[in-house]
């Protein structure tokens, strides 16, 4: 074969001019599949929003379950901290004292001291010299509220059956281990991003943060007129 | 002497000879106390402290970041202080012992605002959480008593605290260093150390707020007296030597100004969050409180 004329044997190969040009073309399976996989425009709404709340489910799971993993901090999203934000503010609705402001904190004072507290914390560890960012910080602290939520949840319902001295007894201890429970959560995920010599100087406002939360459940007494 | 051929460290072996040679030469020992990625802070540690040699360790002070204000590292700087640093501030605050300047042999030119920061934050609910559970104790045994949590007592407690350890640090700092003359042999403090020693100078009322829990007047007034001795020994002692040049007036004047101010914060927020039995609770309450009142007298 000669080597500067490969096409050699079909110089006389003819098409013939008047039948029309005409077939499918069709792209191979696989580069149309990768195409949809990263466009979730066309997905179900369903789906969507199921896979966030998937998302923020498993990192609840990793917060009850609190060990040295790092998919709280890989995929961090602020959804979860919204949801027990707000869940928590509107529990401390109703408390002994809408009437008047000698009394328990509002819907909006909840709000500043979840949220300016987390941000406080995270500038502060962020300052000492942490490696971890800024919304991962606020992720973490958020979703650490979890415990706490579930013991305003369970002194709500402590609270129904009355509030005299055995109620307190039993709030006060739920309220402990959640609170125990928060700030171990905490430091197991953030522990890692600090140097050594300054871990207590990050641990302890994470400590206060969560201790002040817990004061103002522990202190939530229920107007007997609302129920 | 080692020979040329052996390739062994001979430095300490050298110093510890000098030293037998020689037992009564001064010694200058150098520790490393922190390294962070990109830097060491080598701080002298001198053996013999007197005020003459207090500039040099000044000139060797930590890392000042040479940032504009509004840059990020200029705080990171203000943040440079380990554990061991702040509990070390923080004994020293608690403990004053006359001739330990408090800005020259703790600070030591490195003056950070985490201690007076968190100390503050932490005072502010100390005060209001204890101020309610003080009100909640000595109210106990009377039924017609409804529990609140008087939650807005944080929001003034946090103004006058802030403004108190900020404010008055700006005052104090900007007369010192408007009456500072060019001759003078000690150099002025700079506004963040006079920040640094107002929020250490805090940390006492801390365990005092949470002992005044305790109900009784007597031990009180003996807790905020103990308190207010400590925290302003420890102001006097660091400014004392600021002012002492001044003309006699102006400096007594000017420390009786500090402890004043002092002794105004410490008795103030005793008087409002924690009301003895007898005191009249503010005309806002609701019905149940008055009948308390009336109860009582």
């Amino acid at each position: 074969m000669a080597l500067n004329r490969p096409f050699a044997g079909l110089s006389d190969v003819s098409i013939p001019e008047d039948i029309p040009v005409e077939g499918d073309i069709s792209v191979p399976m696989g580069a149309n599949k990768r195409d949809d996989e990263y466009s979730t425009l066309d997905e179900p709404v369903k789906e969507t929003i199921l896979r966030d709340l998937r998302a923020v489910g498993n990192k609840f799971i990793h917060v009850l379950y609190p060990k040295r993993s790092s998919a709280l901090l890989r995929d961090w999203d602020l959804w979860g901290p919204l949801l027990l934000c707000v869940t928590l503010a509107l529990l401390l609705q109703g408390g002994a004292a809408d009437s008047d402001d000698q009394g328990g904190p509002q819907f909006a004072e909840v709000f500043v001291v979840i949220w300016f507290g987390s941000i406080i914390i995270t500038l502060n560890s962020k300052l000492l010299g942490g490696t971890i960012s800024f919304f991962q910080s606020l992720c973490v602290l958020g979703y650490c509220i979890l415990p706490l939520t579930v013991a305003m949840i369970v002194c709500r319902i402590v609270l129904v059956g009355g509030s005299g001295t055995v109620s307190f007894v039993v709030r006060l201890l739920v309220v402990t281990a959640s609170f125990g429970w928060s700030t171990f959560a905490s430091t197991a995920f953030l522990a890692d991003s600090q140097p050594s010599n300054r871990k207590a100087l990050v641990v302890y406002p994470v400590f206060l943060f969560y201790f002040i939360i817990s004061w103002i459940i522990l202190t939530f007494s229920k107007n007997t007129s609302f129920l | 002497m080692a020979s040329p051929n052996d390739l062994q460290f001979q430095e300490f072996d050298e110093a510890a000879d000098l030293l037998s040679a020689d037992p009564e030469a001064t010694t200058l020992s150098v520790s490393v106390t922190s390294t962070r990625a990109g830097g060491e802070d080598v701080k002298l540690d001198l053996t013999d402290e007197e005020e003459g040699e207090e500039e040099s360790s000044e000139l060797l002070g930590g890392q000042k970041s040479q940032g504009g204000f509004w840059t990020f590292e200029y705080y990171e700087s203000l943040f440079n202080v380990d554990t061991v640093q702040v509990l070390d501030r923080v004994k020293g605050s608690v403990l004053p012992l006359p001739g330990r300047n408090f800005i020259k042999h703790y600070l030591r030119s490195n003056p950070d605002l985490y201690g007076p920061f968190w100390i503050c934050v932490t005072l502010v609910f100390s005060v209001a959480i204890s101020g309610n559970l003080s009100m909640f104790l000595t109210q106990m045994g009377n039924p017609a008593f409804h529990y609140r949590p008087q939650f807005h007592r944080v929001t003034i407690a946090a103004v006058i605290i802030f403004m108190y350890a900020w404010l008055v640090p700006v005052a104090l700092w900007g007369f010192l260093t408007w009456r500072q003359s060019a001759d003078r042999q000690v150099k002025g403090y700079s506004f963040l150390e006079t920040v640094c020693v107002y929020g250490y100078s805090l940390f006492i009322y801390i365990p005092t707020s949470i002992l005044w829990i305790i109900p009784f007047e007597w031990l009180r007034w003996m807790l905020i007296l103990v308190a207010m001795v400590i925290s302003g020994s420890v102001l006097v002692l660091t400014f004392w030597p600021a002012v002492r040049d001044e003309a006699k007036l102006i400096a007594v004047a000017t420390v009786v100004a500090i402890l004043l101010l002092h002794t105004l914060l410490a008795v103030g927020c005793k008087m409002y969050f924690f009301h003895s039995a007898t005191s009249i609770p503010p005309p806002a309450a609701a019905a149940t409180v008055s009948t308390l009142t009336t109860k009582q007298h």
